[in-house]
């Protein structure tokens, strides 16, 4: 399969702090990737490097061959790298559908090219029905957003990511803050949207069940290196995961 | 073009004022001609609310179209009302677009505080200015309207029609646009510029389209205003001016756009009063109004009506 992302000797420093050390990745079209790693191994920093919410300190970040280092988180979006974050951004004064219809208005009255190409075929109202059936929040349809359950709130948000058609998916602990009744259910629906749309997804997740159960490969992170970079079964069975991601005893 | 109930309402009310207007009493025309005014300054405040900001300087756009439109009549000698409106609308424009590149980078107090100093500075250079009129400013006539002499009562009715008109076109097509996609974006940058930005849209370009749409309303009103009172001065640009239209914009409410219309005429209603009767602590009157409102309706007066509707 073809690279759609590719991540080159990426650096970032706070201070004396280095919180992403030569990181280099090259991302499948399609996969569905794991970022694991224990709190400040680099992972949501390594996520906003490539949302364009950190500029790395030096290396660079291409998508599709085009590099996209220097860009905007806007153009980044535009571009079709979307992302969802560890703390739903919503608005949280609005209701869900209008959360959602601020999306697909962004796209639709948008006369730029992007837009264009990622216009949905129907009338904005029914693009928004489209994502409230295909997220099973129909039933949150007029409630204040501000005021859901933090799993709704997690779905809201992703589905938020989803609305301006993205190419590649970043998700930051989609599974946080959510029942362990819920997290299934709220992943199943997230995945099948994904697949309906042919999405590539990188999803930072502590939770390993959801990490083996849904990725095709896993980033191992450790003081911002990468110590490991598989697939599932592989990577959870190494050493060096085992004794600083899953925190087992050795 | 489908209407909703506010746009129809809008017509109507335009129609019932310029109907009615022959009958009104030359005390209720002055009085709606001056809350017409600010009302349409106080529809831009009101979008830059929506948008999450509070402009402490709107006197700026305020003066600056009064002072477009006396230059149109008094320096280039044609005295027509609608070429007057035109100045100040499009001399507030260029001069917000121009501002709008530095503001639309502050929010919060920043952008309240840095708008309060371009109206400030504005306000020094006019009181230096004596082809200006200096500190008395200059008085204005305009005499016609689309080329139309208009004298006595045709005057009379002339400046209220344009005044009715112009002030309900504005809040007319600030409705559709607050009910456009890009006009939802207000709301939207209000709670979470980053998922703004995260969703492909330039909040930067949006709030400094914002800042020229309200300074393009406060150069309405503020021509309005000149061509209504026929003098102009740099008070228009003082700061407790531009208090004024904050005041008048906390106690309308940002729900509709009607709400800022009712709100000025409300706010006039009340001073005009309380200086009749008590004109020694009429600005008492309208602080104790204020306080009343903020605690018990802090969703301004257009929350009463908002209350009332189902849950």
């Amino acid at each position: 399969m073809a690279t759609i992302l590719h991540a080159k000797g990426l650096n970032k420093s706070f201070g004396a702090v280095t919180a992403a050390n030569d990181i280099n990745v090259a991302v499948e079209q399609d996969s569905v990737v794991g970022l694991i790693g224990s709190n400040g191994a680099g992972k949501t920093t390594f996520i906003n490097m490539v949302t364009g919410y950190l500029k790395p300190t030096t290396g660079s970040i291409h998508f599709e061959g085009r590099d996209i280092t220097s860009l905007k988180p806007r153009q980044i979006t535009q571009l079709g790298i979307c992302r969802s974050f560890q703390i739903p951004q919503l608005y949280n004064t609005m209701t869900v559908a209008e959360n959602l219809m601020v999306g697909v208005g962004i796209v639709a009255s948008s006369g730029a090219r992007w837009a264009k190409s990622n216009r949905l075929d129907v009338a904005p109202e029914q693009a928004v029905e489209a994502m409230l059936e295909q997220f099973g929040l129909g039933d949150y349809r007029n409630r204040q957003s501000g005021l859901l359950p933090e799993g709704t709130r997690k779905l809201l948000d992703i589905a938020m990511a989803m609305v301006v058609r993205p190419r590649i998916l970043l998700l930051d602990e989609p599974t946080s803050g959510v029942s362990a009744d819920e997290k299934f259910v709220l992943m199943d629906r997230v995945m099948a949207a994904v697949r309906e749309g042919k999405v590539t997804v990188l999803f930072v997740e502590h939770d390993m069940e959801v990490v083996e159960r849904y990725t095709h490969r896993i980033l191992a992170f450790y003081e911002g290196r990468i110590i490991a970079d598989g697939e599932p079964a592989k990577v959870l069975d190494d050493v060096e995961v085992r004794k600083y991601v899953i925190g087992e005893a050795h | 073009m489908k209407l909703d109930r506010t746009s129809i309402a809008i017509v109507v009310i335009t129609v019932a004022l310029l109907a009615a207007a022959p009958a009104l009493p030359r005390w209720a025309m002055s009085l709606l001609n001056v809350s017409l005014c600010y009302g349409t300054v106080v529809l831009g405040m009101m979008l830059l609310m929506r948008t999450g900001l509070v402009s402490f300087g709107h006197g700026l756009y305020y003066c600056l179209g009064a002072y477009a439109a006396g230059t149109v009549d008094q320096m280039l000698k044609i005295p027509d009302m609608a070429l007057m409106v035109l100045a100040g609308a499009a001399a507030t424009g260029i001069v917000a677009a121009i501002l709008g590149l530095l503001l639309a980078r502050y929010r919060d107090i920043f952008f309240a505080m840095l708008s309060l100093a371009f109206s400030m500075i504005l306000y020094g250079l006019l009181v230096k200015s004596s082809a200006l009129g200096s500190t008395d400013g200059f008085n204005i006539s305009a005499k016609s309207i689309f080329g139309i002499a208009v004298v006595d009562n045709a005057h009379r009715y002339a400046t209220f029609g344009i005044t009715v008109v112009l002030t309900m076109l504005s809040a007319f097509l600030l409705n559709r646009y607050l009910r456009s996609h890009r006009g939802r974006l207000a709301e939207a940058i209000r709670d979470n510029e980053l998922r703004v930005e995260y969703m492909g849209a330039s909040v930067r370009t949006t709030i400094h389209l914002h800042y020229v749409i309200s300074a393009v309303l406060a150069g309405i009103g503020g021509a309005l205003m000149a061509i209504n009172i026929g003098h102009i001065d740099p008070e228009m640009t003082y700061w407790p001016q531009s208090g004024e239209f904050v005041f008048i914009a906390i106690l309308s409410g940002t729900g509709n756009v009607f709400a800022p219309i009712g709100g000025a005429l409300v706010f006039e209603t009340i001073r005009s009063f309380a200086y009749e009767y008590s004109p020694n602590t009429w600005q008492m009157v309208l602080g104790i109004t204020m306080l009343i409102v903020m605690i018990f309706l802090p969703g301004g007066l257009w929350s009463l009506l908002q209350r009332r509707k189902p849950a």
